[in-house]
């Protein structure tokens, strides 16, 4: 949205934030401050102001750079998460009316999308010092998946998505932040504005590289605080590179924190402040606990006079905060909070004496190792094979990536013996594997007689 | 079947069930380098609570994780024992 005064991203580095924030990548470090006098896109960003600008990049560096130099220029900024399927990303730039791309990619790899527009982004400043002055609020747009497979486009503002960082004081300047996330999902963009807000230095990971080359690349960055999920971190603690790195403080989040990976956590890093917090792409961050515990203190609630109001109801934990996203775009139909301003998270949880504790997600929505199943996507691909009646997809509990997928199947005809029922299995996994992402394959199917209908008349649905 | 037999017949049947390429099933293979992702493992692990009845991942709360096949090994024969 245009304004008079907006302050952008860029006018809140100050000088000394810019010169002491240095971008790590796996590829290339790029010093902020040499954006004063060059540009990562060519210059070009007078041809960007007020578009609707998609931001497709194979590395997180570029994408990093991009979003320095185009908040407050861009009308919007859509923020593509990696390895995101091209019919996915049509969808998307129909719904953001995207007019304009930014890549470090050859224009082939982008020509299927037909965007006129596009400028290229690339971790060698160039060019003369730009006109920065911000004339527009920009939108801030990320994907989050949706029950039809196709992704959710949630709309923030620079401040929404910076109001946990402005009430979380901030970190001395020495700080070399890192995280597992992609910074183009909330759970990265979060420590990326952190990072830079707070004047530290950030160590980007990359696909492309192993989780021991990253955390060896953390440790030589001499990385002081670092992120990730639950699942992310059992895996570093599985590499031998897992101590190369002596953080100061380690946050989880993204999914459950159970006591066993707090405790593992604890006797590695024993230095270290181990936190996990709570956030959602819709709901912002809602609170960091660093007790040591699973779950938090039943306290954090129904706190009058605080920045993020956090309520139960019908089971789920709820938020209300400056840190709310705005809206869905492309779906004006479906609301984002209730009439009181609170997001329903989704997430159920149990008060076991003074504490809650998560135990799933509303509608079977199964966590893998910080990604989002959902069943109903995954059984429309099951209930395609023709001996499929009907089918149910849960979750199973694991202590590697929080959840596994598996499912109930019932067939049309009587049951066979065993080794029918293995080909079976076969051919319905085979389905499963050609229209679905690895971690939505069910690892086992059950054939049952029946599944259970609820009072709703709804399949019966256990909380992933 | 030996605790041993139960593992490595599981690595193999994860890496070709998921298309993997499996590393040589050495004891000082670094888990992370074998060629399997953590899905894989999490499948293996889940498998193996099935045939062992144990999950020393959620149970072992002082020891460290395993990082290579042989302790890997070794931390589901200390939890069947």
């Amino acid at each position: 949205m245009p304004c008079d005064d907006p302050s952008s991203l860029w006018s809140s580095l100050s000088a000394g934030c810019l010169a002491q924030c240095v971008l790590h990548g796996a590829e290339a470090s790029v010093t902020l401050a040499d954006l004063s006098h060059g540009s990562s896109l060519g210059g070009r960003l007078e041809e960007l102001r007020g578009r609707s600008v998609l931001v497709v990049t194979r590395h997180q560096l570029t994408a990093a750079l991009a979003l320095v130099e185009l908040d407050g220029i861009a009308g919007r900024l859509v923020l593509c998460p990696p390895n995101l399927p091209i019919e996915h990303l049509a969808f998307v730039v129909a719904t953001a009316a995207v007019d304009a791309l930014v890549t470090d990619q050859a224009a082939a790899a982008v020509e299927p999308l037909d965007i006129g527009r596009l400028v290229t982004c690339n971790p060698r400043i160039t060019g003369a010092e730009p006109e920065r002055s911000a004339r527009h609020r920009t939108e801030w747009v990320l994907l989050t998946s949706g029950t039809t497979g196709q992704p959710k486009l949630v709309a923030h503002t620079l401040s929404s998505l910076t109001a946990a960082i402005r009430d979380g004081g901030t970190p001395p300047r020495s700080s070399v932040w890192s995280t597992f996330y992609d910074i183009r999902r909330y759970g990265g963009l979060q420590i990326f504005l952190r990072a830079l807000l707070g004047g530290g230095s950030l160590v980007l990971s990359s696909a492309e590289e192993s989780t021991a080359d990253f955390l060896d690349r953390a440790g030589t960055h001499g990385v002081t605080h670092i992120s990730g999920t639950p699942s992310h971190w059992r895996r570093a603690l599985m590499s031998p590179a897992a101590r190369r790195i002596s953080p100061r403080y380690v946050r989880l989040s993204g999914e459950i924190a159970d006591q066993a990976i707090l405790d593992h956590l604890r006797l590695v890093y024993s230095e270290a402040r181990i936190a996990h917090a709570f956030a959602s792409t819709e709901a912002g961050v809602a609170f960091a606990v660093d007790d040591g515990f699973a779950g938090f203190p039943a306290s954090l609630l129904h706190r009058p006079g605080v920045e993020v109001q956090m309520k139960v109801g019908a089971g789920s934990l709820r938020i209300r905060s400056a840190g709310n996203a705005i809206r869905y775009l492309g779906c004006p139909a479906e609301l984002l909070a209730d009439a009181d301003g609170f997001v329903d998270t989704g997430d159920l949880v149990d008060l076991r004496g003074d504490r809650y504790y998560f135990i799933g997600r509303r509608g079977g929505v199964i966590n893998v190792g910080g990604l989002k199943v959902h069943p109903e996507e995954v059984e429309a691909v099951i209930n395609r094979h023709p001996r499929v009646w009907i089918s149910r997809v849960r979750s199973r509990k694991s202590p590697i990536t929080g959840a596994l997928v598996v499912a109930d199947v019932v067939l049309k005809t009587a049951p066979e013996p065993a080794h029918g029922r293995v080909g079976l299995e076969h051919e319905i996994l085979r389905l499963c594997r050609e229209a679905l992402a690895p971690h939505k394959v069910p690892t086992a199917i059950d054939f049952v007689p029946t599944l259970a209908v609820a009072a709703s008349g709804k399949m019966a649905r256990a909380n992933a | 079947m030996s605790v041993r037999t139960d593992v490595v017949s599981l690595f193999e049947q994860v890496a070709a069930q998921q298309k993997k390429k499996l590393a040589p099933l050495l004891d000082e293979l670094v888990l992370l380098d074998s060629g399997l992702d953590s899905l894989c493992l999490a499948i293996i692990v889940a498998r193996l609570e099935d045939t062992l009845g144990v999950d020393p991942f959620t149970a072992a709360q002082d020891a460290d994780f395993p990082v290579t096949l042989g302790e890997f090994i070794r931390f589901y024969d200390d939890a069947v024992r």
